[in-house]
């Protein structure tokens, strides 16, 4: 499987002075502990809104609950904070009401990873034209500290005292193949690195998971900045094909005293949901057509009762 | 009085192709302008089993399957087995006589047995006993055989001229045989001059969908709920609607939320098991105050229950959907017809007051076929969206600020959840500039602003909580309140809700033909908001009131005494899984006036 066709010039709505990262501020102050790697997230989704120059008001963050989950708060754009897990699917119906809005969700890994994956695997394989970013920090941070669904092997939480005995998920194999057709990990440690890859996720005309390490400094001791430090390695350090899925995935499930980041899988052959649609194919957003049914679609469904 | 008042049962195993027939019968009819209203008994499986149709029809109206059985069509033994009993004089029994055999049968029933070998030739189809019978049926009714002919033309029409030349003929020699043999029903099939539609209390609510301008549904299979995806899914690209099957109800309801959300009207559908993924979705679109419309369509529970089976048992679930509270629109749509109805006119208050709009419907009504006025279905419904500002101005109320086109909740110049008096502030949706906010499950402020987590705000709070539910009083304002049937004076009120408006009312009339009861009937259509003034002013002044409903608690019954301390004096439930018969309410009414019972749970004669 290789990439084939060339992505489409994306529409870029700016305005003559152009946007910059202050733009995409909300007013309201995060409320994350200090240190969470949160901060970095929100900061770099920022920054790569403002460097593609997409317009506030044409910009949609969906969240889900948990800490990372407040992110559409501390924006300003247009936001939705919605149920635990449920992001994906009030972001797949936001999307086809109107396909000219960018669409991010953000969320952790308890809610995309845990209580969402249902959802996750769908969107991956439906390929909707989302960007997905998970702050993953190893841990359920809002609840005070239980093991989540990618705490490693034997960490000791508050709901496993013992530490915990379930294998992990490991979201890059998933996501590769799931289905998702541009599969990334970042670091909120490298922020630079995360720009790229978060605007490479937006640009991308499909459904987009970026898995970002986002320690938490209050519940994960195990999981920290200087454990993520000596251990992340740029896949691109590495001329690494993110057009050869096996190797993809090879580096996907590299776990140990490397841990690969950056873009890993990436697929432009397969059209985005919407597009497959003909009913999108002319007239704009469905939000902003004519309701209703015209006197030649009435006469004809009343034939059809006859 | 009408002239004729015919019900005609099939029955045969699943796979038989009893729904043919079925639609072929119930064409014929329609297109001479008579009523039916058609009750398809069936089980969860997909080959056997026993399944049992009953189509009825009149120059008169007809609101539901009616009492008695005019003729059975007996496609294999168990059928005949069954149901040959339920035969009384004057009714005709069909069954081919190589290979069905007929019982002891009452006096005064005409027991037809056709030779269906011999009357189909050469041909080898072993559906032949269905398109001989109706070939007989027709006859016996009066109808010319070019009738039959011309509706078989149409429903093979796919299969090509050899299949219909192969269907007509059969069909032929069963309309001569009966000519011959057989004596026909006592009148002809009148011949009126306006034809009729026919069609499902489903599809009835996908085509209210698309009157009322849906323009995303979605959702998860579940019986008796499936109709609705298959006909929105039917009519997907023809009529401009975004149509996806998707991985759960709980995934259903959100993505309903999410393209409400985006701006258009977004409609899902399910049953009860369904309904129960999507109540925590429900509370978020209350909160958020996002209009969408759900529709739940019930059938037997508890928990799988019996999902072929009708039953007015989610009444609570709808009422208490969800944590904490919250306002929402629910509507008990009372007819097929008023399946159609009902979704434009809870659009236009779910719009009004952004709030979650539910429709409860029931496998009796989505499943039931009827007859339709056509000129009683208005495709072009009035369409009010209330305060929606879209990005392209559509709906009259700007297109958003294009001079501060990054302001909002920012610099409040738009506040999404202003505190107003009515409740209701102007509602903008992404893509609008000048208007940006989050919508958020949290409670919040009147920018959208959460207030849940840092500093929670006990009067921010509270002034939120109230500005939501006061638009329930607007609701109650303006919606129209249920009206009586019938004289005040009554002896007896009956009273009931939603689905089982057509047989109450005709158990209302068959009391004053038969018995010289005088009853009246008061249905409530409308069950959030309730008119417990209006209902009150009414019930107060009746003599006696029976509360009739299709489940085993009496779960409007308890609804209205909790709103209103009411409290009926009797009492008629049915939780079998079939849907009442006229005489059910008949027999109930007479036993409790006569003082013998206040409660009465009929007992199911047709064993389907």
């Amino acid at each position: 499987m290789s990439s084939t066709i060339a992505e489409p010039p994306v529409k870029i709505e700016a305005r003559p002075e152009g946007f910059t990262a202050k733009d995409y501020k909300g007013k309201v102050h995060p409320d994350w502990c200090p240190g969470c790697g949160d901060f970095s997230v929100l900061s770099t989704l920022q920054t790569a809104l403002s460097e593609l120059g997409l317009a506030p008001h044409k910009v949609a963050i969906v969240s889900g609950i948990g800490c990372s989950s407040n992110l559409p708060g501390y924006m300003n754009t247009y936001g939705m904070h919605t149920l635990h897990g449920r992001s994906l699917p009030v972001a797949t119906g936001l999307k086809f009401a109107n396909h000219e809005l960018t669409v991010v969700c953000t969320g952790g890994d308890g809610d995309g990873y845990g209580i969402g994956v249902g959802h996750l695997i769908h969107a991956m394989r439906r390929n909707m034209d989302l960007t997905y970013i998970v702050m993953d920090n190893q841990i359920y941070g809002l609840t005070t500290g239980q093991v989540s669904p990618t705490s490693r092997l034997g960490m000791k939480t508050k709901s496993t005292p013992h530490g915990s005995v379930e294998n992990p998920i490991n979201p890059i194999p998933m996501a590769i193949n799931g289905g998702a057709t541009y599969v990334a990990r970042g670091f909120s440690g490298k922020q630079k690195h995360l720009i790229e890859l978060i605007k490479g996720g937006i640009l991308h005309k499909g459904f987009a998971i970026i898995d970002v390490f986002s320690p938490c400094v209050t519940y994960n001791k195990d999981n920290t900045y200087p454990w993520f430090n000596q251990r992340v390695k740029m896949l691109d350090e590495k001329n690494h094909d993110v057009t050869d899925f096996h190797k993809a995935l090879d580096e996907g499930y590299k776990w140990g005293e490397e841990i690969p980041i950056g873009l890993f899988w990436k697929r432009t052959d397969l059209p985005a949901l919407h597009a497959l649609e003909p009913i999108l194919d002319e007239g704009g957003p469905l939000a902003t057509r004519p309701l209703g049914l015209n006197a030649d679609q009435g006469k004809s469904l009343i034939k059809e009762l006859l | 009085m009408p002239k004729v008042d015919y019900a005609f049962a099939i029955g045969g195993e699943a796979g038989q192709g009893i729904a043919t027939p079925g639609d072929i019968l119930a064409r014929i009819f329609v297109r001479r302008g008579l009523q039916l209203f058609a009750y398809n008994a069936y089980q969860s499986i997909i080959r056997g089993g026993h399944i049992f149709l009953t189509i009825r029809t009149s120059d008169g109206p007809v609101r539901n399957h009616g009492d008695r059985l005019d003729s059975l069509m007996a496609l294999n033994q168990d059928t005949m087995d069954r149901h040959l009993r339920l035969m009384g004089a004057g009714s005709s029994v069909f069954f081919d006589i190589d290979k069905v055999k007929p019982g002891a049968v009452a006096a005064g029933v005409q027991l037809c047995a056709i030779p269906v070998k011999q009357l189909s030739g050469t041909s080898t189809n072993k559906l032949n006993m269905n398109t001989i019978s109706l070939g007989v049926m027709l006859q016996m009714l009066g109808v010319d055989f070019k009738t039959l002919e011309d509706i078989l033309a149409l429903q093979f029409k796919k299969k090509g001229d050899a299949v219909i030349a192969e269907n007509v003929g059969v069909a032929k020699a069963g309309y001569d045989y009966a000519a011959a043999n057989f004596k026909p029903f006592k009148t002809p099939l009148p011949l009126l001059n306006k034809p009729m539609g026919v069609t499902t209390g489903n599809n009835a609510l996908g085509l209210g969908g698309a009157a009322a301008g849906v323009k995303f549904y979605c959702a998860y299979p579940m019986s008796p709920s499936t109709g609705v995806l298959m006909w929105m899914a039917r009519h997907a690209r023809q009529l401009g609607i975004m149509v996806r099957q998707v991985e759960d109800e709980i995934s259903v309801a959100n993505m309903a939320i999410g393209a409400a959300h985006g701006g258009v009207r977004a409609m899902c559908a399910t049953s009860g098991g369904g309904f129960a993924l999507m109540t925590e979705a429900l509370g978020t679109a209350s909160m958020m105050e996002i209009p969408m419309v759900c529709i739940n369509v019930q059938r037997a529970g508890p928990s799988t229950g019996v999902p072929t089976k009708t039953e007015q048992g989610d009444l609570w679930q709808v009422l208490g959907a969800g944590q904490g509270d919250y306002p929402r629109l629910i509507v008990a749509p009372t007819s097929v017809a008023d399946c159609f109805h009902s979704v434009p006119e809870m659009f236009n208050y779910a719009d009004k007051f952004q709030v979650p709009g539910i429709i409860l419907t029931d496998l009796l009504i989505s499943e039931g076929t009827a007859s339709v006025d056509p000129d009683e279905l208005n495709l072009q419904p009035k369409i009010d969206r209330g305060s929606l500002i879209l990005p392209n101005g559509a709906n009259g109320h700007g297109n958003g600020d294009v001079a501060n086109p990054s302001g909002g909740a920012i610099d409040g110049s738009y506040l999404r959840f202003k505190i107003t008096k009515d409740g209701i502030s102007p509602r903008a949706v992404p893509g609008v500039p000048g208007h940006l906010h989050v919508v958020a499950s949290d409670e919040h402020d009147e920018d959208g602003g959460i207030i849940s987590d840092e500093f929670t705000n006990p009067h921010k709070r509270r002034a939120m909580h109230e500005k939501r539910m006061r638009k329930m009083d607007g609701a109650l304002a303006v919606i129209p309140p249920p009206k009586l049937v019938g004289p005040a004076t009554a002896q007896v009120t009956l009273l009931g809700w939603g689905s089982t408006d057509g047989v109450i009312r005709e158990a209302v009339e068959k009391l004053a033909a038969e018995e010289g009861i005088v009853a009246s009937h008061l249905q409530i259509r409308w069950l959030v908001p309730l008119h417990c003034k209006e209902i009150m002013e009414i019930l107060s002044k009746s003599k006696k009131v029976i509360m009739i409903e299709n489940n085993f608690s009496g779960q409007f019954e308890r609804y209205l005494r909790s709103e209103t301390g009411f409290k009926p004096h009797g009492h008629v439930r049915k939780y079998d899984g079939e849907p009442f018969a006229p005489h059910h309410i008949v027999h109930a009414v007479k036993e409790q006036l006569a003082g013998k019972t206040t409660v009465s749970i009929p007992e199911q004669e047709i064993m389907v």
